[in-house]
């Protein structure tokens, strides 16, 4: 089959990956600027027998994924800022009680209601610490059309392998252009499924982990009655009071990505081998890094790029290696400096670490960039 | 030895429940599971769906696909579970604060969209889990630990809000009354939409003990003595009804179910998909 090349919008690549990825059902709420998603969604799921429900509230489209996911589909429901906020609990809920579910966050200008149709990167500390309690978190952050197509599904992947919710953190800007992107044949696309009990109903524990810590997972109505609670809960999924139970749940929760960060980190790099600047930048302000590595190269400024593609986990190892080689990171963000709390936290034993911060709803420039490394050159 | 309606329906391991000595729940649960064994309905296809709560933690005992949510939520995660997968009969357990305070607007909005689930409203006029706080079915002027002086607010009924807002099939009745509880809940399953019974049932230790209402025994018997059955409040002057509140069926008129409705969406659009 011949590959497909489209010109298309970051929320409507969004929904071609999902749907890719074996997305049936989204259940969500109308925000700016991720609405797209749910419109584009409403008119495609149900040609694929697939399901979409506009709920009354942003708290209630999480809530009906994670309960349609329970049934065995794939789902996904889209949102910004203060619909980002208020589906803060049930991410916590999906977190403990272990079901997949793909939550998308087209951020914008905050805090509150903010700049509802201005791009942001402020939801990038809430995505780790937006719900109570320590939880694992999985967030995946593109910059360009194509890669949002391709995140999509790696966010199901990642969701159904893991048994949790995984967070596609996407900008205003990545949302809202177009670009030309080539559709892969489905049969290029790695497709991961959760992994289902073969075991009779009388033998299933439905939270008894595997190797990989990750438990097998029943669909309602397949005859494994089972139960499922926010909770503290043992192997049987019935709550306990034990403090053995809870220690080992919360370790396990958090686990599941420590152990297997190899497997789930990914960034991007972009003339680093000889680079003695380095930029860190992610979303749509790592393009205009791309562009100002470009035209400082043409002056023989030797910068490169480092791009987190999975924000968190963060990919620690290779930044702290490029910490000890270049003499300075800048990191350009669309918010008062989140995401170098952690470049800082990692790196400021080797290298200097200066801030580019904006929050008026602009872009952040290539000028401004190129202006910021000639300001500490 | 539990009974046989106990041994088939129940998760006996989990047993005793909770509940306080003298609290109307148990009764109320037991009676829900008399409905399914009445309908015969296959275990394996029952979804029972909670919030938080003393009502929440219900699921838990019986054998079913059981979920227990976040506070107000049931009616959301149980609307993802029947559109999703409209072969399984979903039932939904909450409480009043759990139904119509925090999960307020997924009620009146389940009611509307008409989607097939029985929603059992378990009744006892007082958050009981957080130890006896008003709630929006807390009768005015009645005491709880947050309204020691008495609440002002006014309080919700349940019944006439769910028919209001669009469900089509409503009733209510007690724990004293627990075979019409099991009645209710049996037509509330076979009406293709959303039903909602409202289950009174009695809080000894926080509502009744703050509004000195005796114990479980006089907290039973106010509900034998004071409910008074739709049909026959039809025949009795506002004098006699004074005091007293209603049970029985209140609204039973069948519309177009939503899971069905998308269903037709979906069969319009077959082979369409470019």
């Amino acid at each position: 089959m011949s590959k497909k090349v489209r010109l298309m919008q970051g929320n409507e690549a969004c929904v071609e990956g999902a749907i890719a990825a074996g997305m049936m059902f989204y259940s969500g709420y109308p925000i700016t600027p991720s609405t797209e998603i749910a419109e584009i969604s409403a008119e495609r799921l149900p040609r694929i027998g697939g399901k979409f429900i506009q709920m009354e509230d942003e708290i209630a489209g999480i809530a009906a994924a994670i309960g349609a996911s329970l049934t065995g589909v794939k789902t996904m429901t889209a949102t910004s800022g203060p619909g980002f906020s208020l589906k803060q609990e049930n991410i916590g809920y999906a977190a403990i009680a272990e079901i997949p579910i793909v939550i998308v966050d087209v951020q914008r200008g905050g805090p509150s209601t903010g700049q509802p149709t201005s791009p942001a990167q402020g939801d990038m500390m809430q995505a780790k610490w937006g719900t109570h309690g320590d939880h694992p978190v999985i967030a995946l952050c593109p910059s360009s059309v194509k890669e949002t197509f391709d995140l999509t599904i790696k966010s199901f992947n990642l969701a159904e392998k893991y048994r949790m919710p995984v967070l596609l953190m996407m900008d205003e800007v990545v949302g809202h252009m177009r670009e030309k992107i080539e559709i892969p044949d489905s049969s290029e696309i790695e497709i991961i499924n959760r992994k289902k009990p073969t075991c009779s109903a009388e033998e299933y524990l439905p939270f008894k982990p595997e190797a990989n810590l990750v438990p097998l997972m029943a669909d309602f109505g397949t005859g494994y009655r089972y139960h499922v609670t926010g909770l503290v809960h043992d192997e049987t999924g019935f709550p306990s009071n034990s403090t053995q139970v809870a220690d080992d749940l919360i370790r396990r929760l958090m686990d599941k990505v420590e152990v297997n960060k190899a497997d789930i980190i990914s960034w991007e790099e972009e003339n680093t081998e000889d680079a003695d600047i380095l930029i860190f930048a992610y979303g749509c302000v790592a393009r205009a890094a791309k562009t100002a590595i470009k035209m400082l190269r043409e002056k023989g400024i030797k910068v490169g790029l480092f791009r987190p593609i999975t924000v968190w986990p963060f990919p620690e190892e290779r930044l702290i290696e490029l910490s000890k080689q270049v003499k300075v990171i800048i990191a350009p963000e669309m918010n008062l400096g989140q995401m170098v709390l952690e470049v800082e936290r990692l790196c400021n034993k080797h290298t200097k670490i200066e801030r580019l911060n904006k929050v008026n709803g602009e872009i952040i420039y290539p000028e401004e960039i190129i202006a910021k490394i000639q300001e500490v050159l | 030895m539990p009974s046989q309606l106990v041994e088939q329906y129940f998760r006996a391991d989990n047993l005793p429940q909770i509940w306080c000595p003298g609290c109307g729940h148990g009764i109320i649960t037991r009676a829900i599971a008399a409905a399914i064994e009445q309908l015969d309905l296959d275990p394996n296809k029952v979804c029972v769906v909670s919030g938080i709560g003393c009502s929440s933690r219900a699921p838990g005992y019986l054998d079913f696909n059981t979920l227990h949510t976040t506070h107000g939520r049931a009616l959301a995660f149980a609307t993802g579970i029947k559109l999703a997968n409209p072969d399984l009969k979903v039932i939904v357990i909450m409480g009043d604060g759990d139904s119509t305070a925090i999960g307020g607007n997924h009620f009146i909005h389940a009611c509307r969209r008409n989607i097939d689930i029985t929603t059992i409203i378990f009744n006892n006029n007082i958050y009981g889990m957080t130890g006896g706080q008003y709630s929006p079915t807390t009768p005015k002027f009645d005491k709880g630990t947050t309204a020691p002086y008495g609440n002002i607010d006014k309080a919700f009924d349940v019944c006439d809000l769910a028919g209001a807002a669009g469900a089509t099939y409503v009733g209510r009745a007690t724990s004293y009354h627990a075979n019409m509880v099991t009645t209710l809940v049996k037509n509330g399953i076979m009406n293709e939409g959303f039903s909602l019974i409202e289950a009174i049932s009695g809080c000894p230790t926080y509502y009744g003990r703050k509004n000195k209402k005796g114990g479980p025994v006089d907290m039973m018997k106010w509900q034998k003595d004071f409910a008074v059955n739709v049909t026959a409040a039809a025949r009795m002057t506002p004098e006699q009804l004074e005091g007293k509140f209603l049970i029985g069926e209140f609204k039973n008129k069948p519309e177009p179910e939503y899971t069905k409705e998308y269903q037709r969406i979906i069969d319009s659009l077959k082979g369409s998909d470019v």
